[in-house]
Protein backbone atom coordinates (compact mmCIF):
# COMPACT_ATOMS: atom_id res chain seq x y z
CA UNK A 1 0.00 0.00 0.00
CA UNK A 2 1.39 3.53 -1.16
CA UNK A 3 2.29 6.33 1.86
CA UNK A 4 0.23 8.73 -0.45
CA UNK A 5 -2.89 6.24 -0.40
CA UNK A 6 -2.95 6.27 3.36
CA UNK A 7 -1.66 9.82 4.07
CA UNK A 8 -5.19 10.54 2.18
CA UNK A 9 -6.64 8.19 4.45
CA UNK A 10 -5.55 9.77 7.27
CA UNK A 11 -6.84 13.06 6.08
CA UNK A 12 -10.32 11.89 5.14
CA UNK A 13 -10.36 10.50 8.73
CA UNK A 14 -9.71 13.52 10.15
CA UNK A 15 -12.07 15.22 7.64
CA UNK A 16 -14.82 13.07 8.99
CA UNK A 17 -13.61 13.57 13.00
CA UNK A 18 -13.84 16.97 12.21
CA UNK A 19 -17.71 16.55 11.62
CA UNK A 20 -17.81 14.64 14.57
CA UNK A 21 -15.72 17.00 16.57
CA UNK A 22 -18.61 19.84 15.90
CA UNK A 23 -21.67 17.80 16.48
CA UNK A 24 -20.12 16.24 19.70
CA UNK A 25 -19.19 19.54 20.94
CA UNK A 26 -22.78 20.65 21.04
CA UNK A 27 -24.19 17.52 22.54
CA UNK A 28 -21.35 17.80 25.56
CA UNK A 29 -21.42 21.53 26.22
CA UNK A 30 -25.84 21.13 26.68
CA UNK A 31 -25.23 17.72 29.10
CA UNK A 32 -22.41 19.10 31.19
CA UNK A 33 -24.38 22.09 31.58
CA UNK A 34 -28.17 20.99 31.57
CA UNK A 35 -28.25 17.64 32.49
CA UNK A 36 -30.28 17.20 28.99
CA UNK A 37 -28.95 14.58 26.85
CA UNK A 38 -30.18 15.40 23.25
CA UNK A 39 -31.88 13.34 20.77
CA UNK A 40 -32.58 15.92 18.71
CA UNK A 41 -29.01 17.06 18.04
CA UNK A 42 -29.13 15.00 15.04
CA UNK A 43 -32.33 16.26 13.51
CA UNK A 44 -30.87 19.93 14.25
CA UNK A 45 -27.76 18.75 12.27
CA UNK A 46 -29.75 18.01 9.17
CA UNK A 47 -31.90 21.33 9.40
CA UNK A 48 -28.32 22.98 8.96
CA UNK A 49 -27.56 21.42 5.83
CA UNK A 50 -31.71 21.57 5.02
CA UNK A 51 -30.87 25.66 5.90
CA UNK A 52 -27.79 25.86 3.37
CA UNK A 53 -29.54 23.57 0.37
CA UNK A 54 -32.62 26.49 0.76
CA UNK A 55 -30.13 28.81 1.10
CA UNK A 56 -27.97 28.30 -1.71
CA UNK A 57 -30.66 26.94 -4.04
CA UNK A 58 -33.87 28.97 -3.59
CA UNK A 59 -32.51 32.41 -2.32
CA UNK A 60 -29.21 32.09 -4.28
CA UNK A 61 -26.98 33.08 -1.80
CA UNK A 62 -23.25 32.00 -2.19
CA UNK A 63 -21.66 29.52 0.74
CA UNK A 64 -20.16 31.60 3.19
CA UNK A 65 -23.45 33.26 3.27
CA UNK A 66 -24.90 29.35 3.87
CA UNK A 67 -22.04 29.13 6.69
CA UNK A 68 -22.99 32.24 8.55
CA UNK A 69 -26.94 32.35 8.47
CA UNK A 70 -27.50 28.73 8.94
CA UNK A 71 -26.16 28.18 11.70
CA UNK A 72 -27.47 31.62 13.61
CA UNK A 73 -31.10 29.90 12.28
CA UNK A 74 -30.53 27.00 13.73
CA UNK A 75 -29.52 28.40 17.03
CA UNK A 76 -32.39 30.32 17.13
CA UNK A 77 -34.89 27.23 16.33
CA UNK A 78 -32.29 25.82 19.45
CA UNK A 79 -33.19 28.79 21.58
CA UNK A 80 -36.82 28.46 20.92
CA UNK A 81 -36.80 24.92 21.58
CA UNK A 82 -35.33 25.23 24.55
CA UNK A 83 -37.83 28.16 26.16
CA UNK A 84 -40.68 26.28 25.38
CA UNK A 85 -39.67 22.75 25.68
CA UNK A 86 -36.37 21.56 26.99
CA UNK A 87 -36.70 24.11 30.06
CA UNK A 88 -39.36 21.74 31.48
CA UNK A 89 -37.46 18.98 31.76
CA UNK A 90 -34.90 20.08 34.11
CA UNK A 91 -37.00 19.38 37.16
CA UNK A 92 -38.23 16.15 35.54
CA UNK A 93 -36.75 12.79 36.24
CA UNK A 94 -34.65 11.26 33.26
CA UNK A 95 -37.08 9.36 31.45
CA UNK A 96 -38.79 12.40 30.04
CA UNK A 97 -35.67 13.70 28.78
CA UNK A 98 -35.42 10.75 26.76
CA UNK A 99 -38.69 10.56 25.50
CA UNK A 100 -38.87 14.41 24.95
CA UNK A 101 -35.93 15.19 23.06
CA UNK A 102 -36.58 11.42 20.86
CA UNK A 103 -39.65 12.74 20.34
CA UNK A 104 -39.21 16.32 18.53
CA UNK A 105 -35.98 14.48 16.50
CA UNK A 106 -39.17 12.63 14.90
CA UNK A 107 -41.17 15.76 14.51
CA UNK A 108 -38.76 17.73 12.58
CA UNK A 109 -37.23 14.98 10.81
CA UNK A 110 -41.00 14.29 9.48
CA UNK A 111 -41.49 17.85 8.96
CA UNK A 112 -38.46 17.97 6.79
CA UNK A 113 -39.83 14.65 4.63
CA UNK A 114 -43.09 16.34 4.28
CA UNK A 115 -41.56 20.09 2.89
CA UNK A 116 -38.70 18.36 0.66
CA UNK A 117 -39.94 15.41 0.27
CA UNK A 118 -38.19 11.94 1.39
CA UNK A 119 -34.92 11.52 -1.15
CA UNK A 120 -32.86 14.06 -0.39
CA UNK A 121 -31.32 17.00 -1.90
CA UNK A 122 -28.11 17.75 -4.14
CA UNK A 123 -25.89 19.75 -2.80
CA UNK A 124 -22.34 21.03 -5.03
CA UNK A 125 -19.02 22.15 -3.54
CA UNK A 126 -19.00 25.52 -3.53
CA UNK A 127 -17.10 26.99 -6.82
CA UNK A 128 -14.23 28.82 -4.91
CA UNK A 129 -13.46 25.71 -2.80
CA UNK A 130 -13.55 22.95 -5.73
CA UNK A 131 -10.51 21.12 -7.10
CA UNK A 132 -7.46 20.10 -4.76
CA UNK A 133 -4.36 21.46 -3.01
CA UNK A 134 -0.93 20.39 -3.67
CA UNK A 135 0.41 19.65 0.10
CA UNK A 136 4.12 18.88 -1.68
CA UNK A 137 3.73 15.10 -0.89
CA UNK A 138 0.24 14.52 -2.39
CA UNK A 139 -2.84 16.48 -3.85
CA UNK A 140 -6.04 16.76 -1.57
CA UNK A 141 -9.49 18.52 -2.18
CA UNK A 142 -9.62 22.08 -1.25
CA UNK A 143 -13.22 21.61 0.58
CA UNK A 144 -11.87 18.85 2.83
CA UNK A 145 -9.31 20.98 3.97
CA UNK A 146 -11.47 23.96 4.22
CA UNK A 147 -13.60 21.77 6.92
CA UNK A 148 -10.43 20.91 8.74
CA UNK A 149 -9.24 24.77 9.34
CA UNK A 150 -12.93 25.92 10.07
CA UNK A 151 -12.75 22.81 12.51
CA UNK A 152 -9.52 23.86 14.01
CA UNK A 153 -10.96 27.72 14.46
CA UNK A 154 -13.95 26.98 15.80
CA UNK A 155 -12.61 24.51 18.32
CA UNK A 156 -9.99 26.81 19.40
CA UNK A 157 -12.89 30.27 19.26
CA UNK A 158 -14.79 27.75 21.29
CA UNK A 159 -12.39 26.92 24.03
CA UNK A 160 -11.28 30.85 24.44
CA UNK A 161 -14.65 31.69 25.02
CA UNK A 162 -15.60 29.25 28.05
CA UNK A 163 -12.09 29.60 29.54
CA UNK A 164 -11.69 33.38 28.51
CA UNK A 165 -14.53 35.27 28.42
CA UNK A 166 -16.93 36.58 31.35
CA UNK A 167 -19.95 34.68 29.65
CA UNK A 168 -17.69 31.56 29.45
CA UNK A 169 -17.51 32.05 33.15
CA UNK A 170 -20.83 32.22 33.94
CA UNK A 171 -21.17 28.93 31.46
CA UNK A 172 -19.04 27.05 33.36
CA UNK A 173 -20.14 28.48 36.88
CA UNK A 174 -23.80 27.38 35.34
CA UNK A 175 -21.74 23.98 35.05
CA UNK A 176 -20.34 23.31 37.99
CA UNK A 177 -23.56 24.62 40.77
CA UNK A 178 -26.34 25.97 38.68
CA UNK A 179 -28.34 27.13 41.82
CA UNK A 180 -25.53 29.15 43.38
CA UNK A 181 -24.87 30.98 40.02
CA UNK A 182 -28.84 31.59 40.17
CA UNK A 183 -28.14 32.94 44.10
CA UNK A 184 -25.34 35.01 43.43
CA UNK A 185 -27.68 36.87 40.42
CA UNK A 186 -27.53 35.28 37.80
CA UNK A 187 -30.38 34.89 35.41
CA UNK A 188 -29.69 31.17 35.18
CA UNK A 189 -32.52 30.31 32.97
CA UNK A 190 -31.33 32.86 30.39
CA UNK A 191 -27.79 31.51 29.95
CA UNK A 192 -29.14 27.86 29.64
CA UNK A 193 -31.11 29.16 26.78
CA UNK A 194 -28.21 30.56 25.05
CA UNK A 195 -26.14 27.53 25.92
CA UNK A 196 -29.15 25.26 23.97
CA UNK A 197 -28.57 27.75 21.37
CA UNK A 198 -25.22 27.33 21.07
CA UNK A 199 -24.84 23.63 20.81
CA UNK A 200 -27.85 24.09 18.40
CA UNK A 201 -25.62 26.41 16.30
CA UNK A 202 -22.76 24.33 16.38
CA UNK A 203 -24.75 21.38 15.36
CA UNK A 204 -26.08 23.28 12.19
CA UNK A 205 -22.92 24.65 11.16
CA UNK A 206 -21.86 20.68 11.12
CA UNK A 207 -24.85 20.27 8.74
CA UNK A 208 -23.78 23.30 6.67
CA UNK A 209 -20.15 21.75 6.11
CA UNK A 210 -21.14 18.26 5.97
CA UNK A 211 -23.95 19.02 3.23
CA UNK A 212 -21.73 19.04 0.02
CA UNK A 213 -19.18 16.08 1.13
CA UNK A 214 -22.95 13.63 2.41
CA UNK A 215 -26.57 13.26 1.15
CA UNK A 216 -28.44 16.25 2.02
CA UNK A 217 -31.59 14.07 3.23
CA UNK A 218 -34.00 13.96 6.51
CA UNK A 219 -32.08 10.42 7.58
CA UNK A 220 -28.59 12.26 7.35
CA UNK A 221 -29.13 13.23 11.39
CA UNK A 222 -30.45 10.12 12.69
CA UNK A 223 -27.21 8.18 11.15
CA UNK A 224 -24.88 10.25 12.77
CA UNK A 225 -26.48 10.16 16.30
CA UNK A 226 -25.49 7.59 17.52
CA UNK A 227 -21.39 8.07 16.61
CA UNK A 228 -21.94 11.30 17.75
CA UNK A 229 -22.91 9.74 21.38
CA UNK A 230 -19.90 7.46 21.25
CA UNK A 231 -18.01 10.48 20.56
CA UNK A 232 -19.57 11.99 23.42
CA UNK A 233 -19.38 9.01 26.11
CA UNK A 234 -15.22 8.15 24.91
CA UNK A 235 -14.56 11.72 24.99
CA UNK A 236 -15.99 12.39 28.66
CA UNK A 237 -19.70 13.66 28.87
CA UNK A 238 -19.43 17.32 29.35
CA UNK A 239 -15.47 17.65 28.00
CA UNK A 240 -14.76 19.68 25.37
CA UNK A 241 -11.22 18.68 24.92
CA UNK A 242 -12.51 15.02 25.85
CA UNK A 243 -14.73 15.68 22.55
CA UNK A 244 -12.34 17.04 20.31
CA UNK A 245 -9.74 14.05 20.89
CA UNK A 246 -12.08 11.58 20.72
CA UNK A 247 -13.81 12.82 17.37
CA UNK A 248 -10.80 13.27 16.08
CA UNK A 249 -10.00 9.07 17.00
CA UNK A 250 -13.16 7.49 15.83
CA UNK A 251 -12.78 9.75 12.70
CA UNK A 252 -9.75 7.32 12.37
CA UNK A 253 -11.12 4.33 13.47
CA UNK A 254 -14.08 4.40 10.86
CA UNK A 255 -12.12 5.72 7.94
CA UNK A 256 -9.31 3.34 8.50
CA UNK A 257 -11.73 0.21 9.48
CA UNK A 258 -13.34 0.73 6.35
CA UNK A 259 -9.96 0.76 4.22
CA UNK A 260 -8.77 -2.88 6.08
CA UNK A 261 -11.57 -4.30 7.30
CA UNK A 262 -14.71 -3.44 5.65
CA UNK A 263 -17.37 -5.88 7.63
CA UNK A 264 -15.89 -4.54 10.97
CA UNK A 265 -16.63 -0.82 10.15
CA UNK A 266 -19.95 -0.54 11.83
CA UNK A 267 -18.73 -2.35 14.94
CA UNK A 268 -15.03 -1.88 16.02
CA UNK A 269 -15.78 2.03 17.17
CA UNK A 270 -18.59 0.41 19.38
CA UNK A 271 -15.67 -2.28 20.52
CA UNK A 272 -13.69 0.77 21.22
CA UNK A 273 -16.29 2.66 23.11
CA UNK A 274 -16.65 -0.30 25.56
CA UNK A 275 -12.75 -0.64 26.37
CA UNK A 276 -12.63 2.72 26.67
CA UNK A 277 -15.57 2.37 29.52
CA UNK A 278 -14.20 -0.92 30.65
CA UNK A 279 -10.92 0.72 31.17
CA UNK A 280 -11.74 4.23 32.00
CA UNK A 281 -15.46 4.94 32.89
CA UNK A 282 -15.21 8.27 32.88
CA UNK A 283 -13.97 8.81 29.07
CA UNK A 284 -10.31 10.60 28.01
CA UNK A 285 -11.53 13.57 30.07
CA UNK A 286 -14.79 13.49 32.36
CA UNK A 287 -15.35 14.27 35.50
CA UNK A 288 -14.92 11.38 38.02
CA UNK A 289 -18.56 12.71 39.22
CA UNK A 290 -19.97 11.25 36.18
CA UNK A 291 -20.12 6.92 36.42
CA UNK A 292 -16.95 6.12 38.70
CA UNK B 1 -35.04 49.83 60.89
CA UNK B 2 -36.37 46.17 59.50
CA UNK B 3 -34.19 44.92 56.70
CA UNK B 4 -35.73 41.43 56.31
CA UNK B 5 -38.97 40.35 57.73
CA UNK B 6 -40.68 36.60 57.90
CA UNK B 7 -44.32 36.52 58.75
CA UNK B 8 -45.96 33.30 59.22
CA UNK B 9 -43.51 31.35 56.21
CA UNK B 10 -44.24 27.50 55.44
CA UNK B 11 -42.00 25.54 53.17
CA UNK B 12 -42.10 21.93 52.22
CA UNK B 13 -39.71 19.41 50.66
CA UNK B 14 -42.31 17.17 48.56
CA UNK B 15 -44.48 16.19 51.24
CA UNK B 16 -42.68 16.76 54.33
CA UNK B 17 -43.36 20.35 55.83
CA UNK B 18 -40.37 21.57 56.98
CA UNK B 19 -40.76 25.49 57.97
CA UNK B 20 -44.53 25.70 59.98
CA UNK B 21 -45.36 29.41 60.53
CA UNK B 22 -41.58 31.00 60.92
CA UNK B 23 -42.00 34.72 61.88
CA UNK B 24 -38.75 36.90 62.38
CA UNK B 25 -37.35 40.16 61.86
CA UNK B 26 -33.80 41.40 61.37
CA UNK B 27 -32.89 44.74 61.51
CA UNK B 28 -30.20 46.98 59.58
CA UNK B 29 -26.45 46.52 60.78
CA UNK B 30 -27.67 43.41 63.00
CA UNK B 31 -25.59 40.29 63.78
CA UNK B 32 -28.15 37.55 64.47
CA UNK B 33 -28.11 34.06 64.91
CA UNK B 34 -30.64 31.33 63.77
CA UNK B 35 -30.05 28.05 66.59
CA UNK B 36 -31.59 24.87 66.49
CA UNK B 37 -31.37 21.23 66.49
CA UNK B 38 -29.88 19.27 63.65
CA UNK B 39 -33.51 19.21 61.22
CA UNK B 40 -34.93 21.94 62.89
CA UNK B 41 -35.31 23.75 59.41
CA UNK B 42 -31.70 26.33 59.88
CA UNK B 43 -31.04 25.75 56.15
CA UNK B 44 -34.32 25.40 54.74
CA UNK B 45 -35.23 29.07 57.08
CA UNK B 46 -31.60 30.19 54.50
CA UNK B 47 -32.87 29.00 51.19
CA UNK B 48 -36.91 30.08 51.35
CA UNK B 49 -35.67 33.95 52.08
CA UNK B 50 -33.33 33.02 49.17
CA UNK B 51 -35.99 31.96 46.73
CA UNK B 52 -33.95 28.55 46.35
CA UNK B 53 -37.24 27.15 48.10
CA UNK B 54 -40.48 29.08 47.42
CA UNK B 55 -42.72 28.85 50.19
CA UNK B 56 -46.05 27.24 50.36
CA UNK B 57 -47.47 30.56 52.33
CA UNK B 58 -46.52 33.11 54.37
CA UNK B 59 -45.07 36.71 53.28
CA UNK B 60 -40.99 37.49 53.70
CA UNK B 61 -40.03 41.35 52.85
CA UNK B 62 -36.73 42.58 52.28
CA UNK B 63 -36.24 46.70 52.53
CA UNK B 64 -40.15 46.22 52.93
CA UNK B 65 -40.69 44.69 49.65
CA UNK B 66 -42.17 40.90 48.92
CA UNK B 67 -39.52 38.98 47.92
CA UNK B 68 -41.55 35.65 48.32
CA UNK B 69 -42.13 34.04 44.94
CA UNK B 70 -39.25 35.56 43.04
CA UNK B 71 -36.40 33.54 41.38
CA UNK B 72 -32.58 33.46 43.61
CA UNK B 73 -31.37 35.79 41.14
CA UNK B 74 -33.85 38.71 41.47
CA UNK B 75 -33.62 38.43 45.32
CA UNK B 76 -29.88 38.44 44.84
CA UNK B 77 -29.62 41.47 42.96
CA UNK B 78 -32.10 43.48 45.35
CA UNK B 79 -29.02 42.53 48.03
CA UNK B 80 -29.26 39.31 49.59
CA UNK B 81 -25.82 37.32 49.52
CA UNK B 82 -26.22 33.83 50.51
CA UNK B 83 -23.44 31.50 51.60
CA UNK B 84 -24.22 27.74 52.06
CA UNK B 85 -22.60 25.13 54.27
CA UNK B 86 -20.92 23.25 51.26
CA UNK B 87 -19.93 27.35 50.51
CA UNK B 88 -21.06 26.85 46.76
CA UNK B 89 -17.49 28.20 45.55
CA UNK B 90 -17.03 27.35 41.76
CA UNK B 91 -14.59 24.27 41.80
CA UNK B 92 -13.55 25.33 37.72
CA UNK B 93 -13.07 28.91 38.34
CA UNK B 94 -10.62 30.63 39.37
CA UNK B 95 -10.92 32.51 42.79
CA UNK B 96 -10.64 35.45 40.68
CA UNK B 97 -13.35 34.53 38.43
CA UNK B 98 -15.40 33.25 41.59
CA UNK B 99 -14.82 37.27 42.99
CA UNK B 100 -16.15 38.53 39.49
CA UNK B 101 -19.14 35.97 39.46
CA UNK B 102 -21.66 38.61 41.95
CA UNK B 103 -20.73 41.52 40.84
CA UNK B 104 -21.56 40.93 37.74
CA UNK B 105 -25.77 39.75 38.16
CA UNK B 106 -25.84 42.87 40.64
CA UNK B 107 -24.45 45.57 38.19
CA UNK B 108 -22.26 47.52 41.34
CA UNK B 109 -19.39 46.82 43.26
CA UNK B 110 -18.79 46.72 47.02
CA UNK B 111 -15.57 46.16 48.24
CA UNK B 112 -12.24 46.68 45.75
CA UNK B 113 -10.37 43.73 44.67
CA UNK B 114 -7.70 45.16 46.46
CA UNK B 115 -9.33 45.66 49.56
CA UNK B 116 -10.57 42.21 49.47
CA UNK B 117 -6.94 40.76 49.05
CA UNK B 118 -5.90 43.19 51.79
CA UNK B 119 -8.41 41.88 54.00
CA UNK B 120 -8.02 37.95 53.01
CA UNK B 121 -4.33 37.90 52.11
CA UNK B 122 -4.52 33.85 51.28
CA UNK B 123 -7.08 34.60 48.90
CA UNK B 124 -4.64 37.31 47.04
CA UNK B 125 -1.82 34.43 47.26
CA UNK B 126 -4.13 31.62 45.64
CA UNK B 127 -5.74 34.28 43.25
CA UNK B 128 -5.09 32.10 39.83
CA UNK B 129 -5.93 28.60 41.28
CA UNK B 130 -9.24 26.62 40.72
CA UNK B 131 -11.52 26.57 43.21
CA UNK B 132 -11.67 23.04 43.88
CA UNK B 133 -7.88 23.47 45.07
CA UNK B 134 -8.72 25.40 47.71
CA UNK B 135 -8.79 24.18 51.21
CA UNK B 136 -12.19 24.48 53.65
CA UNK B 137 -10.98 27.59 55.48
CA UNK B 138 -9.91 29.26 52.13
CA UNK B 139 -13.05 28.46 50.75
CA UNK B 140 -15.33 30.03 53.31
CA UNK B 141 -13.00 33.22 53.17
CA UNK B 142 -13.48 33.12 49.24
CA UNK B 143 -17.34 32.15 49.79
CA UNK B 144 -17.66 35.67 52.20
CA UNK B 145 -15.82 37.46 50.23
CA UNK B 146 -17.90 37.18 46.94
CA UNK B 147 -20.38 38.75 49.01
CA UNK B 148 -18.58 41.52 50.32
CA UNK B 149 -17.54 42.26 46.50
CA UNK B 150 -21.34 42.65 45.44
CA UNK B 151 -22.17 44.63 47.78
CA UNK B 152 -24.54 42.92 49.68
CA UNK B 153 -27.15 44.16 52.10
CA UNK B 154 -27.51 40.80 53.73
CA UNK B 155 -25.53 38.21 54.37
CA UNK B 156 -27.41 34.44 54.84
CA UNK B 157 -24.48 32.70 56.30
CA UNK B 158 -24.56 28.84 57.13
CA UNK B 159 -22.66 27.02 59.83
CA UNK B 160 -19.27 28.98 58.18
CA UNK B 161 -17.06 27.66 61.18
CA UNK B 162 -17.87 23.73 59.97
CA UNK B 163 -15.35 21.40 59.42
CA UNK B 164 -13.19 23.98 60.19
CA UNK B 165 -9.63 23.94 62.60
CA UNK B 166 -10.23 26.33 65.90
CA UNK B 167 -7.57 28.71 64.49
CA UNK B 168 -9.74 28.69 61.64
CA UNK B 169 -12.89 29.59 63.58
CA UNK B 170 -11.51 32.31 65.44
CA UNK B 171 -10.20 34.37 61.83
CA UNK B 172 -13.97 33.87 60.70
CA UNK B 173 -15.09 35.18 63.68
CA UNK B 174 -12.99 38.15 63.65
CA UNK B 175 -13.64 38.21 59.82
CA UNK B 176 -17.45 38.80 60.58
CA UNK B 177 -17.03 41.47 63.34
CA UNK B 178 -14.79 43.51 60.45
CA UNK B 179 -18.19 43.14 58.35
CA UNK B 180 -20.46 43.53 60.84
CA UNK B 181 -18.50 47.33 61.43
CA UNK B 182 -18.57 47.87 57.95
CA UNK B 183 -22.84 48.15 57.89
CA UNK B 184 -23.39 44.97 56.61
CA UNK B 185 -26.69 43.09 58.12
CA UNK B 186 -25.72 38.85 58.77
CA UNK B 187 -27.98 36.08 59.39
CA UNK B 188 -26.04 33.50 60.72
CA UNK B 189 -26.92 29.99 61.07
CA UNK B 190 -24.55 28.10 63.81
CA UNK B 191 -24.27 25.08 65.72
CA UNK B 192 -21.64 25.94 67.03
CA UNK B 193 -23.24 27.98 69.80
CA UNK B 194 -20.08 29.38 71.68
CA UNK B 195 -19.04 30.63 68.72
CA UNK B 196 -22.29 31.96 67.58
CA UNK B 197 -22.02 33.97 71.38
CA UNK B 198 -19.07 35.40 70.93
CA UNK B 199 -20.27 37.42 67.77
CA UNK B 200 -23.81 37.44 67.47
CA UNK B 201 -26.50 40.56 69.50
CA UNK B 202 -29.43 38.19 69.16
CA UNK B 203 -30.45 34.52 68.60
CA UNK B 204 -33.59 32.85 67.32
CA UNK B 205 -34.27 29.80 68.35
CA UNK B 206 -35.80 27.78 65.89
CA UNK B 207 -37.65 24.58 67.05
CA UNK B 208 -40.33 21.63 65.08
CA UNK B 209 -40.06 24.30 62.43
CA UNK B 210 -40.70 27.74 64.27
CA UNK B 211 -39.17 30.49 66.51
CA UNK B 212 -39.69 29.47 69.62
CA UNK B 213 -37.80 32.01 71.68
CA UNK B 214 -35.49 35.19 70.55
CA UNK B 215 -33.92 37.09 72.85
CA UNK B 216 -30.54 39.22 73.52
CA UNK B 217 -27.40 37.52 73.44
CA UNK B 218 -27.23 38.29 77.45
CA UNK B 219 -30.25 36.79 77.83
CA UNK B 220 -29.39 33.57 76.26
CA UNK B 221 -25.87 33.49 78.17
CA UNK B 222 -27.60 33.30 81.39
CA UNK B 223 -30.46 31.70 80.41
CA UNK B 224 -29.06 27.99 80.25
CA UNK B 225 -32.67 26.42 80.66
CA UNK B 226 -33.47 27.69 77.12
CA UNK B 227 -30.39 25.94 75.88
CA UNK B 228 -30.84 22.66 77.47
CA UNK B 229 -34.10 22.82 76.06
CA UNK B 230 -33.78 23.47 72.93
CA UNK B 231 -30.74 23.00 71.85
CA UNK B 232 -29.60 20.15 74.44
CA UNK B 233 -26.58 22.15 75.34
Amino acid sequence: MEPVFLFSQFFNGLVLGCIYVLLSLGLTVVFGTLGVVNFAHGALYMLGAYAAYTVATHLHLNFLACLILCPVIVAGIGMVLEKCLISKLYKLPHYYNLLLTFGIMFIIQDAIKIIFGPEGEPFNIPDLLQGAVNLGFMYYPKYRLFILVVTALLSGGLWLFIEKTRLGAIIRAGTDNAEMADALGTNISWTFTLIFGLGAGLSGLAGVLAAPIQNVQPAMGMDILVQTFVVVIIGGMGSIGGSILAGLVIGQILTFSIVFWPPGSTTLIYAFMALVLVTRPRGFFGRVSFFE
Amino acid sequence: MTLLQLENVHAAYDESQVLSGVSLEIAKGELVTLLGRNGAGKTTTLRTIMGLLPPRSGRISFNGQAINGLAPNRIAKLGVGYVPEERGIFPSLTVSENLMFPSWGRGETGWSLERIFHFFPRLHERASHKGSQLSGGEQQMLAIARILRAKMDLLLLDEPTEGLAPLLVETIGTILKEIKGSGLTVLLVEQNTRFACQIAERHNILYGGKIVHTCSNDEFMRDTEIQHKYLGV
